[in-house]
């Protein structure tokens, strides 16, 4: 395949307009498929989470999942949409192996949710509204592997293998109109409507999200016209675009791809081009033909979807708040420095810190916990922060222990141990293990006159201004207080006495 | 008469991977006329006022809940499969997708 020519960034967005739609698929978490009740799970054995009704027996019937519908409307609402009063399923006929039924359950003339925007924000703080058009539920097709062939993609294989447990796993898919105007920060634009898709549906409980697993799928299409001209331009759809980064960067090489072919006098043709995430360029798939006529009919096993003004009230009012309003909100709230922010949000610790401090941290104190010794430790044992055996309530009376000076940073951190270990509460252990600082000055009095009498010196360089001289008897009275002092407390009679003297 | 013509009976075999002689073409050609002619007869006899309906009974909202029940095994799912190998069916490589 010949390497395309690309225009350069800068010289295509002088010339041209860009204009993008996305196409965002979500796996929904539910517990069973969208029409039958076989597990929908990730990693199984091949053809073990499957019946008669996703594997296409005949005589089988599917019965729609009350649940998907439920998270479908939830996802809907929260991007804005209306709900369908009056909807129902159709099939979409094609023939290709990844589903057995030689058709797709799917939702054609009345998607579940129309009409809806969602506000996105790019890195450089520029907003954009994106309008949707609709999302509507549909079933997920099974895993196909080629055998054979070089690449192991299909060129040249010898045959294919189907794994049909994904097959019937309930998706919402959610589709944009043409956005317009997002200049030269499409390809930022499109990540990050799709990082917003993924925050809310995770938000909502409704999917695992993780992209990396095929959880959320996004198809970009990108067109170009020139400057001025009204007709929208050919669009190129590209698929297999599974990571936000990837998203950027497809976006991107299709605008300098297009648009060095329109400049050379060329024409886009209509068509699906696939994401090579090594090389970093897309590549010719098959162009939009006949097989694209999927005759749609309305699927007569299934009767219409008529969800209530109650229930979707119902759903409305349980909505979580909207993820980016939230991480603003919480930003004021925290009075983070950016960077402290941008760190705790990238490091998916945001909701730790939130439940900690609605249990009494205070958020400085929360974050330093989270994004120090608790992820310290997670990362040593290749773990999630999540994964760790402490709770946010933990947390908060970690920190109240430290603030109140019963305890000091480094008995804190044995405490953690202790926590992580399953040994209690930080109340708890530092009770059974007689970890209280020792407060009592007379205790430390005696400590200091023991160390100074070891270092008479020290207090004569004190006086001459050398303060630092002071740290080698505070680490002989922590020492001798076997850590469970007060070092600032120490400093400080320290001082007291060098000045008295 | 129909909009049943020789060439979309082709295209329809096409999409459906049927492979049809040309007799078949105009055999069928003739017996899906009749067919969508038959039911184009329905149109004459409701008004503008029927609602569209796919279905005959009227029921809505039938669910279930997201409740597991049992799959097949392995074995049976791929008992009626022409052709199988690591549990999985095997078919022939078909250039589409990618
Ligand atoms: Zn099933």
């Amino acid at each position: 395949m010949a390497k395309a020519n690309l225009m350069d960034y800068e010289k295509a967005l002088e010339l041209f307009e860009v204009v993008i739609g996305l196409e965002v698929h979500v796996e929904l978490n539910t517990k069973t498929k969208m029409f039958c009740g076989c597990r929908n799970d990730f990693g199984d054995e091949p053809n073990t989470n499957v019946c008669p009704v996703c594997i296409g027996l005949p005589g089988s019937l599917p019965v729609v999942n009350r649940k998907a519908v439920e998270s479908s409307i939830a996802i809907g609402l929260a991007i804005g949409c209306k709900i369908e009063a009056n909807g129902g399923f159709s099939r979409k006929n094609y023939f290709y192996p990844d589903l057995a039924k030689n058709y797709q359950t799917s939702q054609f003339k009345d998607p579940i949710a129309y009409d809806g925007q969602l506000e996105v924000e790019v890195p450089s703080g520029n907003k954009f509204t994106v309008q949707i058009e609709r999302a509507h539920m549909e079933e997920d097709a099974g895993k196909l592997t080629h055998i054979g062939g070089a690449t192991g993609r299909i060129q040249g294989a010898e045959y294919s293998l189907v794994d049909y447990n994904r097959a019937g796993v309930p998706l919402v898919e959610i589709v944009t109109r043409p956005i317009l105007g997002a200049g030269s920060e499409a390809p930022e634009l499109a990540a990050a409507y799709v990082r917003s898709i993924r925050e809310i549906v995770k938000a909502l409980n409704v999917s695992e999200a993780r992209m990396e697993r095929g959880n959320v799928r996004c198809d970009a299409n990108v067109s170009l016209r020139p400057k001025g001209q009204e007709k929208l331009g050919t669009r190129t759809e590209t698929k297999n675009v599974n990571s936000l980064r990837s998203i950027e960067r497809a976006v991107r090489y299709e605008i300098q791809r297009q648009a060095q072919i329109l400049a050379d006098g060329g024409s886009i043709i209509q068509e699906t081009r696939h994401w090579h995430e090594d090389k970093g360029s897309t590549s010719s798939g098959r162009p939009k033909s006949d097989a694209d006529d999927y005759r749609y009919f309305p699927e007569p096993d299934l009767v219409p979807v008529q969800p209530s003004i109650e229930l979707i009230e119902k759903l409305r009012s349980e909505l979580p708040e909207n993820p980016a309003a939230k991480r603003k909100r919480l930003a004021g709230e925290w009075g983070f420095a950016e960077m402290e922010f941008r760190d705790v949000v990238n490091a998916g610790l945001m909701d730790f810190i939130e439940e900690a401090v609605a249990e009494g941290a205070k958020p400085q104190a929360a974050r330093k916990w989270y994004s120090g010794e608790i992820a310290r430790i997670a990362n040593s044992e290749d773990k999630d922060v999540s994964e760790m055996n402490i709770t946010p309530a933990q947390v908060a009376e970690l920190a109240r222990l430290v603030e109140s000076g019963k305890i000091n940073d480094r008995i804190a951190r044995e405490v953690l141990s202790a926590v992580l270990a399953g040994e209690g509460n930080p109340d708890e252990i530092v009770t059974s293990r007689n970890l209280e600082v020792v407060s009592d000055d007379g205790a430390l009095i005696a400590a200091i006159d023991e160390a100074l009498a070891k270092q008479p010196d020290v207090l004569e360089k004190i006086r001459e201004g050398k303060l630092q001289a002071a740290g080698a008897v505070i680490g002989a009275v922590m020492q001798a207080m076997k850590g469970q002092a007060d070092a600032a407390r120490v400093r400080e009679l320290v001082l007291e006495r060098a000045n008295r003297a | 008469m129909s909009e049943i013509t020789p060439d979309l009976v082709r295209h329809l075999a096409g999409l459906a991977r049927i492979d049809l002689t040309e007799d078949e073409v105009v055999r069928f050609t003739e017996q899906l006329s009749v067919i969508v002619d038959s039911v184009a007869k329905i149109a004459n006899i409701i008004d503008a006022e029927t609602p569209i309906t796919s279905h005959p009974i009227p029921l809505a909202n039938v669910f279930r809940e997201d409740v597991v029940l049992p799959s097949l095994t392995q074995e049976q799912a791929l008992s009626g499969a022409p052709d199988q190998a690591q549990g999985r069916f095997r078919v022939s490589a078909i250039l589409d997708e990618e």
